[in-house]
């Protein structure tokens, strides 16, 4: 199968160039934020406070890795279920976060909100932690750091393996694959 | 009164520090090293899966396990909410503390020092309570003068996608693998598969969801051996799961399921218990006999 390297910031250009199934490999900076770090960001948004992230063309990373051991970069790491974020996303992606990493379908209006703006959400593999975090060459404490792991870390990522599930044109990977391979 | 209490074994005192040990070695182990039926059952996957993207996930699943068993490492990020199963031989007495602390000082200790990642908080403020704990420990009384330990660390993502139904009498073993498929069709991609499916059927509505957590600690590829009818119905499941077509990660092919185990009791004459938890494939559970 074929893998394309692409890296970050990801610009409009190489986002509508990504179509569902495409495997690639993703370099470049990326932020970790989850369920407590979506609600906040959330609740900047609608209050609009200034966010402790600049979303502009931004990639988010629904993780939150294991205590870091001592000469270790990082510790084990990996996505979580991405639809516990659905509710918030639409409102992240119309301030400028162009891409997600995560694990699952997303809901009809985050597919949506990909489409009107040349987003995309890319799948990982859940449950390969340890061989991911060999991918992250550096990590840097961001924001919120009161919520231990699931604080926003900002991580610079070389090759991370991804696919692509949601398009920007509204295509989906988990659906269509499956699709094939029922019996 | 002061009389010696016949019993079959010899009564056996036990330090409450030894259990903290063992307790503590035991998550640490299960996190970082996965089971051999487990990593097997990988290998056999990979060769029966026909999808090449499938075929490539199975790859790196093993590769991970190597990975974090080389370099003792958490093999997922998720460390899981701390599940102890221990069966208590009724002739032991344990010292030097209170064998409920002494397990969850075991959790606490082996999070802390073993650089697991803390999963636990309070269900409406969030706050995380910063050591794992509360450990969910089910506690059993048995014969004889030994104390069995099972540690299983449990990921958030596939108990989310367990579930548990009162089914009613006439749905019969039909209802039953009706509501088995629609809750792993549910689920889809978001429980990492390839899973393992644990199934309770009978009992109560808490005493289904025991046998379906206890069924995950079946070694992959054993059938159950007390009733031909869990057999067969272990059988029927894993193919029609197949059938989903939801594949490793849930990207398309031929492997959705690793196993389904099932678990039987009798229950009510007015009901049908059935209780399904969701395994992924970072199937982690260790045990130890002290
Ligand atoms: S479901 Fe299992 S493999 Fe997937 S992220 Fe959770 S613990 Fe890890």
């Amino acid at each position: 199968m074929e893998t394309r390297k692409i890296k970050t910031p990801l610009t409009e250009e190489i986002i509508r160039s990504l179509h569902a199934g495409d495997m690639v490999l993703l370099s470049g900076e990326i932020y970790t934020a989850r369920d407590v770090a979506h609600r906040r960001l959330y609740e900047s948004l609608l209050k609009g406070e200034k966010l402790p992230i600049d979303l502009t063309q931004a990639v988010i990373f629904y993780a939150a890795p294991t205590p870091r051991p001592p000469k270790k970069v990082i510790g084990s790491i990996g996505p979580t279920t991405s639809y516990r974020m659905d509710s918030f996303t639409p409102k992240l992606i119309e301030a400028g976060l162009r891409a997600m990493i995560g694990k699952g379908n997303r809901s009809p209006e985050v597919v949506e909100a990909i489409k009107t703006n040349n987003a995309v959400y890319f799948g990982a593999i859940g449950g390969i932690a340890a061989l991911m975090s060999q991918c992250v060459k550096k990590v840097e404490m961001v924001a919120y750091e009161d919520l231990g792991p699931e604080a926003i870390r900002k991580l610079t990522v070389k090759d991370f393996p991804l696919l692509v599930v949601n398009d920007f044109q509204g295509n989906d990977l988990y659906l269509s694959t499956q699709n094939n391979w029922r019996i | 009164m002061g009389t010696e209490i016949e019993t079959k074994t010899k009564i056996r005192r036990i330090n409450a520090k030894k259990i903290t040990r063992a307790v503590k070695k035991l998550f640490i182990e299960a996190n970082t090293v996965l089971g051999e039926d487990v990593f097997e059952a990988f290998h056999l996957a990979s060769s029966r899966e026909e999808s090449a993207t499938g075929k490539e996930v199975l790859k790196k699943i093993i590769e991970n396990v190597d990975i974090a068993r080389r370099k003792k490492m958490p093999i997922c990020q998720d460390t899981g909410l701390a599940v102890v199963f221990v069966e208590m031989g009724q002739d032991v007495h344990i010292t030097g503390g209170e064998l409920h602390e002494a397990i969850e000082e075991g959790v606490r200790q082996a999070y802390a020092d073993g650089y697991l990642r803390k999963s636990v908080c309070d269900p409406f403020t969030r706050a995380n309570t910063t050591n794992n704990l509360p450990a969910i420990i089910h506690m059993d009384v048995v014969s004889g003068n030994q104390v069995k330990i099972i540690a299983m660390p449990k990921g958030g993502g596939s108990e989310n996608c367990s579930a548990a139904k009162m089914l009613t009498p006439a749905a019969g073993i039909e209802g039953v693998k009706k509501f088995v498929l629609e809750t792993v069709e549910n689920a889809g991609a978001n429980p990492c598969p390839p899973i393992i499916v644990g199934v309770g059927i009978g009992g109560s509505l808490e005493q289904a969801c025991v046998m379906a957590k206890k069924a995950l600690l079946r070694p992959v590829g054993e059938a159950n051996r007390v009733d031909e009818r869990a057999e067969q119905i272990e059988k029927e499941l894993l193919a029609s799961i197949n059938n989903l077509g939801i594949g490793p990660a849930g990207l398309g092919g031929r492997v959705t399921a690793l196993a389904v185990n099932i678990e039987m009791m009798p229950c009510h004459i007015a009901s049908l218990p059935v209780a399904v938890n969701i395994q992924c494939h970072v199937a982690r559970h260790k045990e130890t006999t002290l």
